[in-house]
């Protein structure tokens, strides 16, 4: 099979959450928002009620994807900021660590310079919480703890498709 | 790959429907689109040519209810279908947990569904995956068409080892809920044997 999946615990959201939270009053961003690279939205923060997080973290990902296809085209290992500048609202996307992608949307209250500043001691908070959560993904897969899904019978899958 | 969330109680999975162009890999996602409650289903979202054709990828989050009491979600992609489009194609295909491979059953696009089949199989190596192990289903669509292959031969063609597959005309929707049940149950089945 591919990369393993991605496993996230009680302990590690939590403390994404605190990144992202800070980050959002830090950069005065309107939201921040993390996304792995196959699109899958891991956490948020800031003004998400009118977001539809779903879409923009698949198409964030979709972004980074097309934009690693043109570094690998030059010659680059990767770009690891892309910055999209609007009428009203700005999108500022780097990658931690080749494993996330961190996205903070801002608008006139904030500027290039201090999402940037906030972003690059965010993310390695960030990349240090993500190379525990590896760690503790491994650890736990070869001890061998029970994988709640190890129980799933044929029953519970069919009936997920009784509706 | 899978996307398990001990804190929000999640598993998400990604299905990707791949084959050649203008086959109905699109309809198929449109149809499950329709089809589906709103509240079990997100906005769907086509990066498409002013031609619809797809450019870079469809995109359909759905919720499919709880397992064990974790939400199960699917997020469901289509490539582009085109041949120049190969570079997009195999971006997408990264980190599937599933692969639909939708084949035309015309005649005349018999050759497009073998060098598509063929293609997949490459980029599925290429991401690291047995292309043996991979939740894998085959739906032979336009079944309708007066100039369609018998199902024999197309399996003959494209399932030589015999895979799970279904007929199909995703244009009035047969075969698409089957054909996404299944490659549903394969992948949850992956996860519950822990790979």
């Amino acid at each position: 099979m591919g990369a393993p999946g991605l496993v996230m615990y009680e302990d590690e959201f939590n403390q994404i959450s605190a990144v992202l939270e800070k980050l959002v009053r830090d950069s005065n961003s309107r939201m921040v928002f993390l996304v792995d690279k196959n699109g899958q939205l891991i956490a948020a923060a800031g003004e998400t009620e009118n977001l539809d997080t779903t879409s923009l973290a698949s198409l964030t990902a979709g972004n980074i994807a097309a934009t690693g296809g043109l570094a690998k085209l030059l010659g680059e290992k990767e770009f690891s900021i892309l910055f999209h500048e609007g009428e009203r609202d700005n999108l500022h996307i780097n990658l931690i660590g080749q494993r996330v992608i961190l996205v903070v949307i801002f608008d006139d209250r904030s500027t290039l310079g201090l999402v940037r500043l906030r972003v690059k001691k965010a993310s390695e908070e960030l990349a240090q919480i993500f190379d525990r959560l590896m760690k503790k993904a491994e650890t736990e897969a070869t001890v061998g703890t029970a994988s709640p899904f190890a129980e799933i019978t044929d029953d519970d899958i069919e009936n997920l498709f009784s509706e | 790959m899978s996307f398990i969330n001990y804190s929000s109680r999640e598993i998400n999975c990604k299905l990707v429907y791949y084959g050649p162009g203008l086959g109905g890999k699109t309809t198929n996602l449109q149809y499950i689109y329709e089809k589906t409650n709103p509240q079990a289903r997100g906005k769907m979202i086509s990066l498409a040519t002013e031609t619809e054709r797809t450019l870079f990828f469809d995109f359909l989050p759905l919720s499919l209810g709880t397992i064990r009491g974790f939400r199960v979600r699917f997020h469901l992609y289509t490539v582009p279908g085109q041949v120049f489009y190969d570079a997009s194609r195999k971006l997408i295909l990264k980190g599937a947990d599933g692969v639909v491979f939708v084949a035309d059953s015309q005649e005349e696009r018999m050759e497009a569904n073998i060098e598509s089949i063929e293609n997949m199989m490459v980029h599925l190596k290429e991401h690291g995956y047995d292309p043996d192990k991979i939740p894998l289903v085959i739906q032979y669509n336009k079944r309708d068409l007066p100039n369609a292959a018998p199902v024999e031969e197309l399996r003959k063609l494209l399932n030589p080892k015999g895979l799970m597959d279904f007929e199909a005309v995703a244009t009035r929707g047969d075969g698409v809920f089957d054909t996404l049940k299944a490659v549903a149950k394969l992948v949850l089945q992956e996860l519950k044997s822990g790979k």
